[in-house]
């Protein structure tokens, strides 16, 4: 019991870091809350500015051409067998390049107590660079368009190997193009993105690099919302993986995800996450809830 | 009986005309007054009203607007280029005035739908106002 209460008590501690962030006043240099409301949207599972699974053309936060911008995030993932857990930070300069730095930390849940480790986790760093190319989701005619890159390192990667991933790291490269189609969906505004990635990442790189069917592929992304008032988006994403690894099949991540954003210094997502067959466990769908603070 | 169907035909939208939904010459009157107000209030626009003919904005502010919403009025005004330029209109002031125009909009009780499909049709405008 008091095991119990300990590891709420941490829980709630880590949600709370960045919302004391958020609440912490900046400097004025730091101030970048130039963009309108929910343009920055929310940080996906490997700490891009996106939806909840896709990376977005956006860049995090608020800062326009003439601020730089800070974010972080704290996710987590309760599947059926598994629990996924993210967090991390991001700088959004001029609105042109975003730097992030994360980790994801995958419990292995029923999983880890089959192989006989109870309480076993998998980790991998993420680095993401994303470049803003052109348009601005909201203002131009032409969609928003970014490239982006993600390096991952896992660092766990006894597992991924017996099971035959070739490598403990690898990139992924994406290319997004995210448009706000004003007043479109009977009135109210309607957010479609596309992402192109191209990936030999297993379960987003918790079961490593490339296997024994194949290494990198190019697979397609999608985000479609609808935003009933400015402080408000409920959509749908859908996002294809590889399917590198012969001892489990890999399935495509989809979420349906309602998205709040009280004010430009906090921003909370609560998603229902089908990550489909993972590591021979089938149907792992479950909540998935996300906070983040900018500065 | 047909007249009354045929009444009900020429209302496109809910609630009538985007122009009506904004309670007309009255109705976009008002909006504006509470905007100057709310451009007064805030340090990053009001600078920017310092050499501006305020009762000449004014009317010409209805004008657009009352255009825009295929009201029937003519603007008297020059082209939105023109207007801003000289005035250096960052990216931040710009969306800081359609912050107050959509919290305008909803304390005037105008229809969340009527909003957006005004900045829909103003939103092509910022490529000409900002950075001139």
């Amino acid at each position: 019991m008091s095991r119990r209460r300990t590891r709420t008590g941490r829980n709630i501690l880590a949600l709370a870091l960045p919302a004391a962030a958020a609440a912490w006043p900046g400097p004025d240099c730091m101030a970048a809350d130039g963009r309108l409301l929910a343009s920055g949207g929310a940080t996906q599972l490997e700490g891009s500015a996106g939806g909840g699974i896709v990376p977005w053309a956006v860049l995090g936060g608020y800062a326009t051409r003439d601020e730089i911008g800070a974010t972080s995030y704290l996710t987590r993932v309760e599947v059926g067998d598994y629990r996924l857990d993210s967090w991390g930070a991001g700088m959004t300069i001029r609105n042109r390049v975003e730097l992030s730095l994360s980790r994801q930390r995958f419990h292995l849940g029923t999983l880890g107590d089959a192989l006989g480790m109870p309480g076993a986790s998998i980790s991998q760093n993420t680095l993401g660079v994303k470049l803003r190319i052109s348009g601005d989701a909201i203002y131009s005619s032409w969609p928003q368009f970014a490239i982006g890159v993600q390096h991952k390192k896992n660092l766990d990667f006894v597992l991924p190997s017996t099971v035959g991933a070739r490598s403990a790291s690898g990139t992924d490269i994406y290319l997004a193009a995210t448009k706000v189609f004003l007043g479109a969906a009977g009135g109210y505004h309607l957010l479609v993105n596309t992402t192109l990635r191209s990936s030999s990442a297993n379960q987003l790189g918790i079961l490593g690099f490339g296997g024994d069917r194949g290494g990198r592929r190019l697979l397609g992304e999608v985000s479609v919302a609808v935003l009933p008032d400015p402080k408000l988006a409920i959509g749908v994403e859908y996002r294809q993986k590889p399917d590198n690894l012969g001892f489990a099949r890999e399935d495509a991540f989809s979420d349906l995800f309602v998205a709040w954003f009280p004010n430009k210094r906090f921003t909370a997502v609560a998603a229902y996450a089908d990550l489909g067959s993972i590591a021979t466990l089938d149907h792992q769908h479950g909540w998935y809830l996300s906070v983040q603070a900018n500065l | 009986m047909a007249l009354l169907l045929g009444a009900c035909a020429t209302t496109s939208q809910p609630g009538g005309s985007l122009y009506r939904q904004f309670g007309e010459n009255e109705g976009l009157t008002a909006l504006v007054d509470d905007l100057l107000a709310r451009f007064a209030d805030d340090p990053r626009i009001a600078p920017k009203f310092a050499n501006t003919n305020i009762p000449r904005f004014r009317r010409l502010f209805v004008e657009h607007l009352c255009k825009v919403l295929d009201g029937p009025c003519t603007y008297t005004g020059d082209d939105m280029r023109e207007v801003h330029t000289g005035l250096d209109i960052s990216e931040a002031q710009f969306n800081a005035v359609v912050e107050h125009l959509i919290d305008a909009m909803q304390a005037r009780g105008i229809p969340r739908t009527a909003q957006n499909r005004l900045i829909a049709r103003l939103a092509p405008m910022r490529k000409d106002i900002i950075y001139r």
